[in-house]
């Protein structure tokens, strides 16, 4: 319908930082939109093959904390062994049970309305990552490779 | 005799699903046709309007009964 463009940086590797840009991506491809997303530094996590992200507690007032934790487990709590691990798994099948799909799921979304995803080249160089453990269907490239999308974008994030 | 061409029961899909899914519906259906769409995100009942308002396919009727939304929407 329209001929509108979004462009967006993803920049964060973690459960809750993961699901803007996947949300937003295919939301916009679904009204329309020709849609990108530049993935970079943390970000690349969410073009692995397996997403293997965490939901943190530690230095994070604003998240709550099922079962009153916060009492039981305050500020320094956060910072237990396992705790992140706790809180992923907890976050994790709190949004199966309220029918939120999973960062998996919405990439697919996005990869089927096709939603161009490119992996930061600079990024893949310097944390030695191999690009064998990236999904199939994206591009490899630098900032240039970015503006020359998004300097035809209508909308622009950075996440 | 049902008034819509095509169903889908989006019941306890969360933003964005709903919206996802019916953009999937829609696109099998021919222009013209009607989509009905059955929701628990109470959220649907605006991203619906502006779904329509933006793709250009009419919402012909949005409603709420028991706790759920209904929608109507026909292809352009």
């Amino acid at each position: 319908m329209s001929d509108k463009k979004l462009a967006i940086i993803a920049t964060k590797g973690t459960l809750d930082w993961g699901y803007p840009p996947f949300i937003l991506a295919s939301t916009a491809a679904a009204l329309g939109y020709d849609t990108e997303i530049f993935f970079t530094f943390y970000g690349l996590q969410l073009l692995k093959k397996k997403i293997d992200v965490k939901v943190s507690p530690l230095g994070n007032p604003g998240m709550p904390m099922p079962m009153a934790m916060d009492k039981w487990f305050p500020v320094l709590g956060t910072a237990i062994p396992g705790m992140e691990s706790m809180m992923t798994a907890m976050m994790k099948s709190k949004m199966k049970s309220k029918g939120v799909a999973s960062l998996e799921e919405l990439r697919s979304l996005c990869l089927e309305a096709d939603v161009r995803m490119i992996a930061c080249q600079m990024t893949v160089d310097l944390f030695d990552m191999n690009s064998k453990d990236f999904i199939d269907g994206i591009e490899f490239g630098g900032a240039a490779t970015f503006f020359e999308f998004a300097g035809e974008s209508d909308i622009t994030l950075f996440i | 005799m049902s008034n819509w061409d095509n169903e889908l029961d989006a019941s306890g899909l969360n933003c964005p699903l709903p919206i996802l899914r019916a953009k999937k519906a829609l696109a099998d259906m021919s222009g013209g046709q009607v989509l009905h769409i059955i929701a628990t995100d109470p959220g649907s009942v605006k991203d619906f309007d502006a779904f329509a308002k933006q793709t250009g396919n009419e919402l012909m009727e949005s409603k709420e009964d028991g706790g759920k939304f209904y929608f109507l929407l026909k292809k352009a």
